[in-house]
C-alpha cells in the first residue's frame, strides 16, 4: 500500500499548512521514525494511530522543533519546524501534563500565553477563550494541581491554544481520561476542525481515529505503513471480505489445525478469518465439525481499524 | 514485621544512589574538613599578622622588636607589600598608616612603640614614668591582641635580658641604698658582655610570658562603637549558607518541569532555553536578595544591627552575592537529573563551601592553606565584602575585588550551566 501522504508541489498554490518528507529520527542504534513523509490540509484531522513505541510521539515531536531530525524536512506554511513563524503556526499538547500545577487555571494560561508573546487585552481575550473551550470558566481560579484527571487534560490542551494556531498537534489527549471527560475532549477538538483547524491527533485507541480522523496513517515501526480514510483502509486491506470469529471446544491442537487449514488465526481459543460471502460459512463450520470441534458461538462483523492493523503487523493495536 | 520493614528502606537507600551516598560522603568529608581546621594545627599554625611601628627606634625598641620578630606565630610586618616586584618599596609603616591598615583589615593587630620607650621600657609595678606601647586592634578578632600582648611580655623578658639586668639594678640602687662606684663600673662591664652576647645571638630563649613588665595600651580602631560586633559577620555567614541551599532549591523547579514535560512545551513556544535560564536566573537573584535583605532587617530590628547607616553597600553587595549564589543554583540544577540528585549534591557542595569559606568558622582563624582555599567559594567573597560594609565602615568603592569576583563566578557559573542545559534543548 502507498504510504507517501504527500502533496504534490505546486507553484501556483499556497504551501499546505503542514509538510513533512522522509523524516528520519535515529537515537542510538534505534531508528525512532524512518522515513515518514505526510502532509495536511487547513480543517482537517489527520489521524497518526499506532501502538505503544511505533514512533508517533517522536514524529510530533520534530514536526515542533523539539527533536532534530537525521534526515528529511518539516515545513510548516512553508517555513522551517525550528522557525519562530512556525512555532506561532503550530499548537502542541503533548502527553504529558505540561502545566504548572501549583498556580491557577488562568495563572497557566497566562503564562503560556506570554510565552507565545501575547500581552494586554490580545492575552486577556486568548485567556477568556481558552477558559470557555476547556469549559473551565467556574474553575479559573482553582490550583491546576487540584483539577480532576479530566480538567488537567483540558487545560494542558488549552495550555496550547493561546496563540491560536492553525495547525493543531494533539499527542493521545485522552490517556487516563474517564469516558465523560473523554467525549468532551472530542468535542473541544471537534469544534477546532470545524474551525478550519489543521488537525494531528495521535492515539492508540482505534475507536478515537475512527470518530475524530478524516484520514488515518497507521504507523508502526517508524514507519507509515497504510494511510487513507477508515473506509479506504478497510477496503484496501479486505476488500468486501468480513470477519469471522468462531470459538469452539475441543482439543487445542484440533482448533489449531483447523484454524490454520484456513488461514485463520487463533487468538485465546477464538478462531479470526475472513470470508468473502456470509454463505462461505456454512461450510466452513461443517468442516469444523467433520474436524470434531464443538461450535460455542460464532460471530460476523465487517473489519474496523483494529482488523486493518492487525491485518497489517500481525499484532494487536494495544500490544 | 519489623525485618521486611528495615529490609525495604535498606533496598530503597541503595537505589537512591545520591542518598546512599551522601550518608556516607558527607560525614567523612566535614571530618575532613574540621580536622584540617583544628586537629592539623601542629604544622601549619594560624599566624597572626602584627604590623610594627617603632616611633623610638631607641635599642630597647629594637631589641623589643627583633624578639618580636623571631616568634614563629607572628608575622611582623613594618611596611605595607610592594604592589609588584619591580615597584619601589613603600614607606614604613606610621602610626596613622598603621591604624588605617587595621581598618582596612590587612592586619588584626598593630603595634606601636611611642618615643621614649626606650628611657624606661620596663616597670615591676606601676610606673607613671613608663611610657604605653599602643595595641591597635580589630575587635572581631579576640585572639590575635590577647596573644600578642603575651608575646609581647615573653620577648621583654627573653629579649631584652640587658635593658631587664639594667632596669633590675637601677631599682636595686634607688631602693636598696645605691651603689659603689667600684660596683657601678662592675655592672656596666657586665652589661657591655651581656649585650654583646645578645647582639651575637640569634635564637631566643624559651621562657614564660610573665605579663606585665612592658605597659601596653589596647585600642580597638575597628568595632569600637559596635553595639553587636559579632551580629554583621554571622548575618552575612549564615545567610550566604542558606541563600545557596534556597537558590538550588528553587533552580531545581527545573528539573521539576523537565520531568512533568512543561519544560520541552516552553521551548516549544517563543522562549529559547538561554532566556529560559536567564529568566529563572532573574527571579532566584531577586529572591535571594529579598532574603538577605529581610535576613538583615530582622538584625536590626532584633540585634541592633546598623543596617540603615550602611545601605549602599549592603545593595552592592547583596546584589552581587544574590547573583553569584543564584548562578550557582543554576549550574547544580542543570548538572544534576532528578530532584534527589540535586538534593544530594547540593547538601554536600554547599556545607563543604560553607565550612571551608568561613560560614561555619571564621576564616580567620584557620590554617593559612584553608584560607586560601576558602577564597574559591562564594561564602568568602561575600563575608569578606559584608564585613567591608558593616565591620569596617569601608565606602563602596573599597568593595571593588569582591564585586568584581562574585559577578566572575556568577557570569561563569551560568554560562557554565547554559552549556550544560543543551542536553535539555533538543532531542
Amino acid at each position: 500500500m502507498q504510504a507517501d501522504l504527500t502533496t504534490n508541489p505546486n507553484l501556483t498554490t499556497p504551501p499546505p499548512p503542514l509538510q513533512v518528507e522522509s523524516l528520519v529520527k535515529r537515537f542510538g542504534q534505534t531508528t525512532a521514525v524512518k522515513g515518514v513523509s505526510l502532509a495536511v490540509r487547513g480543517g482537517e484531522c489527520l489521524g497518526l494511530l499506532g501502538p505503544n513505541g511505533a514512533g508517533k510521539s517522536t514524529l510530533i515531536r520534530s514536526i515542533v522543533g523539539r527533536v532534530i531530525p537525521d534526515a528529511g524536512r518539516v515545513a510548516v506554511f512553508g517555513s522551517p519546524a525550528s522557525s519562530t513563524a512556525a512555532r506561532m503556526a503550530l499548537g502542541w499538547v503533548p502527553q504529558e501534563l505540561a502545566i504548572y500545577p501549583r498556580i491557577s487555571c488562568r495563572e497557566n494560561l497566562g503564562s503560556f500565553g506570554r510565552y507565545y508573546g501575547l500581552s494586554g487585552g490580545k492575552l486577556a481575550e486568548a485567556i477568556a477563550w481558552c477558559l470557555q473551550w476547556a469549559a473551565l470558566e467556574d474553575r479559573s481560579a482553582d490550583l491546576a494541581g487540584n483539577l480532576s484527571g479530566g480538567m488537567k487534560r483540558r487545560l494542558n490542551m488549552a495550555a496550547g491554544m493561546l496563540h491560536r494556531p492553525k495547525i493543531v498537534l494533539f499527542d493521545e489527549p485522552t490517556v487516563g481520561v474517564d469516558p465523560q471527560s473523554r467525549n468532551r475532549i472530542f468535542e473541544m477538538i471537534e469544534s477546532l476542525r470545524t474551525a478550519g483547524t489543521a488537525i494531528i491527533y495521535t492515539t492508540h485507541y482505534m475507536e478515537e481515529a475512527e470518530r475524530l480522523c478524516d484520514r488515518i496513517a497507521i504507523i508502526d515501526h517508524g514507519c507509515i505503513i497504510a494511510s487513507g480514510t477508515r473506509d479506504e483502509l478497510i477496503q484496501s486491506a479486505f476488500g468486501t471480505r468480513t470477519q469471522v470469529q468462531a470459538r469452539f471446544a475441543g482439543a487445542p491442537e484440533a482448533i489449531s489445525a483447523w484454524t490454520a487449514r484456513h488461514r485463520g488465526r487463533l487468538a485465546d481459543a477464538t478462531a479470526e478469518f475472513t470470508i468473502e460471502h456470509s454463505s462461505d460459512i456454512a461450510a466452513l463450520l461443517d468442516d469444523a465439525s467433520k474436524a470434531g470441534l464443538e461450535l460455542v458461538d460464532v460471530s460476523l462483523r465487517r473489519p474496523n481499524l483494529e482488523s486493518v492493523f492487525l491485518h497489517l503487523t500481525g499484532r494487536e493495536l494495544r500490544d | 514485621m519489623i525485618f521486611p520493614i528495615a529490609r525495604t528502606a535498606l533496598i530503597a537507600l541503595r537505589r537512591d544512589r545520591g542518598a546512599f551516598v551522601l550518608s556516607f560522603v558527607l560525614p567523612i568529608a566535614f571530618f575532613s574538613i574540621f580536622a584540617v581546621i583544628f586537629g592539623g594545627q601542629h604544622d601549619s599554625t594560624p599566624k597572626i599578622k602584627v604590623i610594627l611601628v617603632d616611633e623610638d627606634q631607641s635599642e630597647a625598641s629594637r631589641q623589643l622588636i627583633k624578639g618580636l620578630q623571631s616568634e614563629s606565630s607572628l608575622v611582623i610586618l613594618t611596611r605595607p607589600a610592594a604592589k609588584s616586584k619591580t615597584a619601589p618599596a613603600p614607606a614604613d609603616y606610621t602610626a596613622a598608616t598603621a591604624e588605617a591598615a587595621v581598618k582596612a583589615g590587612d592586619a588584626p593587630v598593630a603595634l606601636v612603640v611611642p618615643p621614649g620607650f626606650g628611657r624606661n621600657p620596663i616597670a615591676f609595678g606601676p610606673d607613671e614614668d613608663q611610657s604605653s606601647i599602643q595595641l591597635l586592634n580589630d575587635a572581631s578578632d579576640t585572639i590575635a591582641p590577647q596573644m600578642v600582648t603575651g608575646l609581647l611580655q615573653k620577648a621583654a623578658m627573653t629579649a631584652m635580658p640587658a635593658v631587664m639586668a639594667e632596669q633590675g639594678m637601677n631599682y636595686a640602687d634607688k631602693y636598696v641604698g645605691g651603689f659603689t662606684p667600684q660596683q657601678r663600673t662592675l655592672m656596666a662591664s657586665s652589661l657591655a658582655s651581656l649585650r654583646k652576647v645578645q647582639a651575637d645571638s640569634t635564637s631566643t630563649h624559651s621562657g614564660s610570658a610573665n605579663g606585665g613588665i612592658i605597659a601596653v595600651h589596647s585600642r580597638a580602631v575597628v568595632g569600637e562603637n559596635k553595639r553587636n560586633p559579632t551580629v554583621s559577620f554571622y548575618a552575612a555567614a549564615i545567610g550566604v549558607m542558606f541563600l545557596l541551599f534556597t537558590a538550588s532549591g528553587s533552580a531545581g523547579a527545573l528539573l521539576d518541569e523537565a520531568e512533568s514535560g512543561t519544560l520541552e512545551r516552553v521551548l516549544s513556544t517563543r522562549v529559547t532555553m538561554t532566556k529560559l535560564l536567564a529568566g529563572k536566573l532573574v527571579f532566584n537573584t531577586l529572591l535571594a536578595f529579598v532574603q538577605l535583605v529581610a535576613m538583615f532587617l530582622w538584625g536590626w530590628a532584633v540585634f541592633k544591627l546598623d543596617f540603615f547607616n550602611h545601605l549602599p553597600g549592603f545593595v552592592v553587595m547583596g546584589i552581587c552575592t544574590a547573583f553569584a549564589v543564584a548562578a550557582f543554583g543554576m549550574l547544580l540544577a542543570s548538572l544534576c537529573r532528578t530532584r534527589a540528585q540535586l538534593g544530594a549534591l547540593s547538601t554536600l557542595v554547599i556545607l563543604i563551601m560553607s565550612s571551608v569559606g568561613g560560614s561555619m568558622f571564621p576564616r580567620f582563624l584557620m590554617p593559612e592553606a584553608m584560607q586560601k582555599a576558602g577564597l574559591l567559594t562564594i561564602n568568602a567573597w561575600a563575608i569578606d565584602g559584608f564585613t567591608k560594609v558593616f565591620w569596617r565602615d569601608l565606602p563602596v568603592k573599597d568593595l571593588w575585588p569582591q564585586v568584581c569576583v562574585l559577578l566572575a563566578i556568577g557570569a561563569v557559573l551560568f554560562t557554565v550551566a547554559r552549556r550544560v542545559a543543551r542536553r535539555w534543548e533538543y532531542a
